[in-house]
């Protein structure tokens, strides 16, 4: 089988579902996942496309999508964590299963699909692992303790896991996206992304095409040397 | 029919297949698969028992975590022989890997 199988989370809509879309449209086979119904790729709009309704933290339910994996295709290329939650309060009006919620999707779900992702891409001594933190982490934004808390658990993640899994020939790096015209940031007043975005070397909201970029650069044959990195978009 | 041991000692011989120290299966149900006696390593181990748990599913259709803290954690290592495995995988699957 010479087509790549990618595994992307969080897939029904913004980055996501440009991730599928981009790799979909590359020849890759790509497997998804969301909470919730997608509407893109009803009726089989898309042949190499094969969606599973999972919250990315339930053990059970991932484990079911990787065993699908392993017996549909034997094997598993690339494993991107894009699934993300978001909560953008003052930690004086957030509620602890608010940051429970957050953690759970942003980082158990993180860790769990690197773990599962691992047992498979061991087999072929070949893997490559993306994982999604946030310019919020090294700008230490205030209001958003809980998400930056929950990404910057993501880097340490990645880091960690770039040691563990390197002897099975399996990269682990992360990208750290600016903001993105996405739900994600729907309820950010505007004044604050302005001020975000200034913190930036190259001050911009950044696009799906950006992540895009450094992932297909983590991607790459070429870029089995590359490990344990994070690549923070805008010069941040 | 084939049965948890036998599944346990395939995946051991294709381990072997490929492994520069092999596993000795002379001894049947008590050879030793981890601690003295085992050439394993650490990774060796994971791998090997990886396999086995991706094995008894597809082939038993048993749904278990082999390697965890709880296992690891006991006083008589249930990944010492072939059959001390097989034993722990069993009690796995009647309580439903909880």
């Amino acid at each position: 089988m010479s087509e790549r199988i990618i595994l992307i989370t969080g897939t029904r809509k913004g980055i996501g579902e440009a991730l599928a879309k981009y790799y979909l449209s590359k020849g890759d086979i790509v497997i998804g996942c969301s909470r919730s119904e997608i509407e893109w790729s009803k009726n089989g709009a898309f042949e190499n496309y094969r969606h599973f309704l999972t919250d990315v933290s339930d053990e059970k339910a991932a484990k079911e999508i990787f065993s699908f994996i392993r017996k549909k295709y034997g094997k598993l290329d690339a494993l991107i964590n894009n699934a993300g939650r978001a909560s953008m309060n003052h930690s004086l009006l957030t509620p602890i299963d608010t940051m429970r919620d957050v953690f759970n999707t942003n980082t158990v779900g993180t860790f769990l699909f690197c773990r599962e992702a691992v047992k498979l891409m061991r087999k072929e001594k070949n893997g490559r692992i993306v994982n999604f933190s946030t310019v919020a982490v090294p700008l230490k934004l205030d209001g958003e303790a809980v998400y930056a808390a929950s990404k910057a658990a993501v880097v340490s993640l990645t880091q960690v896991l770039a040691k563990e899994f390197a002897e099975f020939g399996v990269t682990v790096n992360a990208v750290g996206p600016v903001p993105i015209k996405t739900d994600l940031i729907r309820g950010v007043p505007e004044d604050k992304i302005k001020r975000l975005l200034d913190r930036q070397a190259i001050r911009r909201y950044g696009t799906p095409e950006d992540v895009i970029n450094v992932i297909d650069f983590f991607l790459k044959p070429e870029s089995d040397f590359i490990t344990g990195q994070v690549i923070y978009l805008g010069g941040v | 029919m084939k049965g948890i041991q036998d599944v346990i000692t395939e995946q051991i011989q294709s381990y072997n297949e490929v492994a520069d120290e092999k596993i000795d299966t002379a001894n049947g149900e008590e050879s030793v698969i981890y601690g003295k006696g085992s050439p394993l390593d650490s990774v060796g181990f994971v791998s090997l028992m990886l396999d086995i748990e991706q094995a008894v599913a597809d082939e038993l259709n048993i749904d278990i975590t082999l390697v965890d803290a709880r296992a690891m954690s006991q006083k008589h290592s249930p990944f010492r022989t072939i059959k001390s495995l097989a034993e722990y995988i069993g009690k796995l699957s009647e309580q439903g890997d909880e």
